[in-house]
């Protein structure tokens, strides 16, 4: 293991805003899309007893 | 029209092409996926951080590598599947092959987005730069391009199924790019380093970084199916809505 201690993992070698931004930034994209995921479920399930997409009423 | 068949195997595989059969399979299908990125993920963030050793030139900075490779293939390998069920949708008409390229393309961009995003952090400590217009960044770019202009056509035509077929041949040309993206550097000069793992050659780094490379790799793939699969459903639900199964289905399962 790389890691005196805590500190020493989170200040990772001086590399702290690159590692952390990118990973930061790729769990808060991955969030996003599950709730986007979720949120067009529950959408497509309100709708589904009524006309299909792209069916004019 | 009369129904196609494929029949392998005693089984009838065109079956599984219809939206009714597939919604229940890929529904059980999405726990199994998810909880397997979930583990992957954790593995390969554990291999990551506390397992591989620092690197020698680039010190912590390298382990921006467990996100960035993973991604950047699964930007590309999305892509290939993408074009895949569009081409397969043009030729035999089924409907649940474009529904299955139109699921894939937002996981695909936001995979496409995050090796820009990581290339960019990790290019500024190694490069000196965040953006070089070179070869592999810019063919990278344009990928992401593509999957945007694939989703934006389609939501731009209102009827289904000339929005399938307009997207599906926007992605079949767009796939030309993905060799030039994997083999611009080796046709172009550029500061992007080669290939770290290829088939034809040992890799050129240590075991552990390797490891957990290929465990969030594998984590990326499960992933993407889980995203993929539980988009296909609101997609199938949106587009079949009105008919009976998903009336009967709601009944059931409401």
């Amino acid at each position: 293991m790389s890691w005196a201690s805590a500190s020493d993992f989170f200040v990772m070698g001086g590399y702290a805003l690159y590692v952390w931004g990118s990973y930061a930034v790729t769990a808060g994209l991955i969030a996003l899309e599950v709730i986007m995921l979720i949120l067009r479920r529950r959408n497509a399930l309100k709708g589904a007893g009524g006309p299909a997409a792209g069916v004019r009423p | 029209m009369s129904q196609p068949t494929l029949v392998i195997g005693n089984i009838n595989w065109f079956r599984y092409a219809s939206p009714q059969t597939f919604y229940p399979l890929a529904g059980a299908m999405i726990p199994w996926f998810a909880w397997a990125a979930a583990v992957l993920c954790v593995a390969g963030l554990y291999v990551g951080f506390f397992v591989a050793p620092t690197d020698q030139q680039q010190g912590e900075a390298y382990r921006i590598i467990f996100i960035h490779v993973p991604a950047a293939w699964m930007s590309m390998f999305i892509y290939v599947v993408m074009a895949f069920w569009a081409g397969v949708g043009l030729t035999f008409n089924t409907r649940l092959s474009h529904m299955m390229a139109t699921a894939l393309a937002p996981t695909g961009a936001l995979f496409t987005f995050v090796a820009l995003w990581t290339g960019a952090l990790w290019g500024k400590p190694t490069w000196g730069t965040w953006w070089v217009w070179d070869a592999r960044l810019t063919s990278e770019l344009i990928l992401l391009f593509l999957y945007f202009g694939f989703t934006a056509l389609q939501a731009a035509i209102d009827e289904p199924r000339r929005a399938d077929r307009a997207g599906a041949v926007l992605a079949l040309v767009g796939v030309v790019n993905i060799p030039i993206i994997y083999y611009s550097v080796k046709w172009w000069n550029t500061l992007h380093q080669g290939a770290s793992v290829s088939l034809t050659s040992a890799p050129t780094m240590a075991a552990t970084m390797l490891a957990g490379m290929l465990l969030m790799a594998l984590a990326a793939w499960m992933y993407s199916i889980a995203a993929a699969l539980h988009r296909v459903r609101s997609i199938i639900l949106e587009r079949e809505r009105g008919t009976d199964w998903v009336a009967q289905d709601l009944e059931v399962r409401p």
